[in-house]
């Protein structure tokens, strides 16, 4: 009988993971972007900041903040799909990551509607999959700030997949 | 709008300052921003190209820079902007987007943009959105 893997073992290399996958995009870190993992669901989270301001009268978050912060959990959720499957196996160690990076999605193009004015806090994404084959991919994206159901913005992008080495 | 000058327009844009965007030209429904190539921006950094993310920032400030020019407007704000991303940025150099407010309604502008590097024949990304729109003349 296999024993089941301990869970702290489970829990540390998801985690490991995903900080590495979203630690390696300079552009999260700068707006200050981090994700919070429950199984393989991630939510993205933009913790507010001073200098996401577009509009100071209103205060309203800028829109370019808004789409960057949606390609990045698309990006994000889309790459981590994609990685699930070989760190779950085992074919992909966590602790390999960092010095041998997986390439990422490309966007082919992103569709933003902004539906409310972002207030000046935190906000939260999630993406789904839509579709991905072995070359594209089709995700959306929404997100919140105070009520779930109240989506502030909402977003579909199209994605080229990175080719593996044996393609 | 006529009292700021351009640069003050993109200075009282907090997040446009923090990506160092600089106003180039604006008036008459048309805007040219640009920004710096900048490793805090990178979004693959196998290739150190820049996020699509800071490019789709660039993109929403001009449209909204655009619509904003065009005489009698008031206020703006973006309803929805889709970006078609050609070919990767290259790294180092800077960006450059120009956007025409080519129509608009009471209520609606409609804009489109191209954003280019160094070489400003083959575009990075375009870009068309549209914007809230409110005249002096339909309060």
């Amino acid at each position: 009988m296999i024993r089941p893997e301990p869970v702290q073992h489970v829990k540390h290399r998801r985690d490991l993971a995903l900080k590495t996958l979203v630690g390696a995009v300079p552009y999260a870190g700068f707006l200050g972007i981090v994700f919070e993992r429950h199984g393989d669901e991630l939510t993205a989270i933009l913790p507010y900041d001073d200098k996401l301001i577009g509009n100071p009268d209103l205060p309203a978050i800028h829109g370019g903040v808004i789409a960057s912060f949606l390609e990045v959990a698309a990006i994000i959720e889309l790459s981590w799909a994609m990685l699930w499957d070989a760190l779950e196996s085992g074919r992909l160690r966590p602790e390999d990551m960092a010095a041998n990076l997986p390439r990422l999605p490309k966007t082919i193009d992103f569709s933003v509607d902004y539906l409310r004015t972002g207030l000046p806090r935190d906000a939260y994404a999630r993406a789904r999959v839509n579709r991905s084959g072995r070359r594209y991919a089709s995700v959306h994206v929404e997100a919140w700030q105070d009520n779930r159901a109240r989506l502030f913005a909402q977003a579909t992008g199209h994605f080229v997949m990175p080719q593996s080495a044996d393609d | 709008m006529t009292e700021i000058s351009p640069q003050e327009f993109i200075n009282a844009l907090p997040f446009a300052r923090a990506l160092g965007m600089r106003l180039d030209a604006l008036g008459d429904g048309r805007a040219q921003i640009s920004m710096p190539w900048d490793a805090r921006f990178i979004g693959d950094p196998a290739t150190g190209v820049i996020h699509g993310g800071a490019v789709s920032a660039l993109m929403d400030t001009c449209g909204g820079a655009a619509a904003l020019s065009y005489p009698g407007a008031t206020t703006t704000a973006t309803i929805d902007l889709r970006i078609d991303y050609m070919r990767a940025a290259t790294p180092g150099q800077r960006i450059t987007a120009r956007a025409e407010c080519y129509h608009v309604t009471r209520r609606v502008a409609f804009v489109r943009a191209t954003a280019h590097d160094d070489d400003s024949a083959n575009p990075v990304a375009t870009a068309t959105g549209a914007f809230t729109f409110d005249h002096k003349a339909h309060p």
